[in-house]
């Protein structure tokens, strides 16, 4: 487990100028990449044009962050992380930022982001991704985050899922 | 899950080569097959362990829109609005949790606007307030545990 605490910045997603080369590309990998020897080569035919032209533009995906993450995505239950916390803490606006970024640099933190107050239905404006192998794991984990961050002083709950219903990757036309 | 199976995950979770031959280069690493690689990686989907093998996009990159939404429902009516919410296809999962606020479910659409007019929808057919709230900042999407 990283234990080190250390920031990195934040990026605000803008939508990224795309040619219809790389739709076709992103649409045609969308469901995974092909399991066979030469996977680029054979996207490559499919795309009418050259492997080295598919690898390049994979690159400059990942690079615009496009794509955020290429390899496998895992379904976090099927391997033996059963239980998950959505924890929301109210924080002052002037310290979210730098709270949040000290709570995305651990492990067990999937998810890390700021969503807007529903006041004075809804006081929690970070939300945070848990997960651990049962319950005692996550409230384990959520104290040593809540010890790490210093975030004692911090109001916040701790919302277990008792049901899912539905888990989809979006669909992208 | 046995070892190697944990290796592949946990190597693959951290990226895949973009060259001609990448599965040759990954199994060269882990000391195996190409075939057995390939053989494991469409067992882990087929079993559903994986539930991709590829790229994860930037949703909002591409011009499509996330949000996550909260509904306070009364325990008696939780089945028949999750019914109607999961009918949904913008409706990427929906969690019950033990909250006042027990619906939590995220929308995913192409645009930005679509999320409002789904959620009226939804609230007009439930008959209940739906709290929406989308990501304002990222701090950190990981989705990487080791196995």
């Amino acid at each position: 487990m990283d234990m080190k605490v250390k920031y990195r910045l934040p990026s605000l997603p803008q939508q990224a100028v795309l040619d219809e080369q790389d739709q076709a590309l992103i649409t045609l990998i969308q469901t995974g990449l092909p399991l066979t020897p030469t996977p680029y080569a054979d996207l490559a035919k499919q795309l009418n044009i050259d492997e080295k032209e598919v690898i390049q533009r994979i690159q400059d995906l990942n690079e615009t962050k496009v794509i955020k993450r290429f390899g496998v995505v895992v379904r976090h239950h099927e391997l033996g992380y059963r239980a998950n916390a959505m924890t929301v803490w109210d924080i002052p606006d002037e310290t979210v930022s730098e709270l949040g970024l000290c709570m995305g640099q651990f492990d067990f933190v999937t998810l890390c982001y700021r969503r807007p107050r529903r006041l004075p239905d809804w006081p929690y404006n970070l939300f945070t991704m848990i997960h651990g192998k049962d319950r005692d794991d996550v409230l384990a984990n959520i104290q040593l985050l809540a010890k790490r961050c210093d975030l004692d002083e911090i109001e916040h709950k701790v919302l277990f899922s008792t049901r899912r219903f539905k888990q989809r990757g979006a669909i992208y036309r | 899950m046995d070892t190697l199976n944990r290796k592949i995950i946990n190597l693959l979770q951290a990226g895949f080569p973009l060259s001609e031959e990448p599965y040759l280069e990954v199994a060269r690493h882990l000391g195996i097959e190409e075939q057995e690689l390939l053989d494991r990686l469409s067992n882990l989907l087929d079993e559903k362990i994986l539930s991709r093998f590829g790229p994860m996009y930037d949703a909002q990159k591409l011009g499509g829109a996330f949000s996550l939404v909260a509904v306070r429902v009364p325990e008696d009516d939780f089945d028949k609005v999750s019914e109607i919410v999961n009918s949904y296809p913008e409706v990427a999962h929906n969690y019950k949790r033990d909250h006042d606020y027990n619906m939590w479910y995220v929308l995913a659409t192409d645009s930005p606007e679509k999320i409002d007019e789904v959620n009226s929808d939804i609230e007009k057919k439930i008959g209940m307030k739906v709290f929406n709230m989308p990501k304002l900042e990222e701090y950190y999407i990981g989705l990487r545990l080791p196995v």
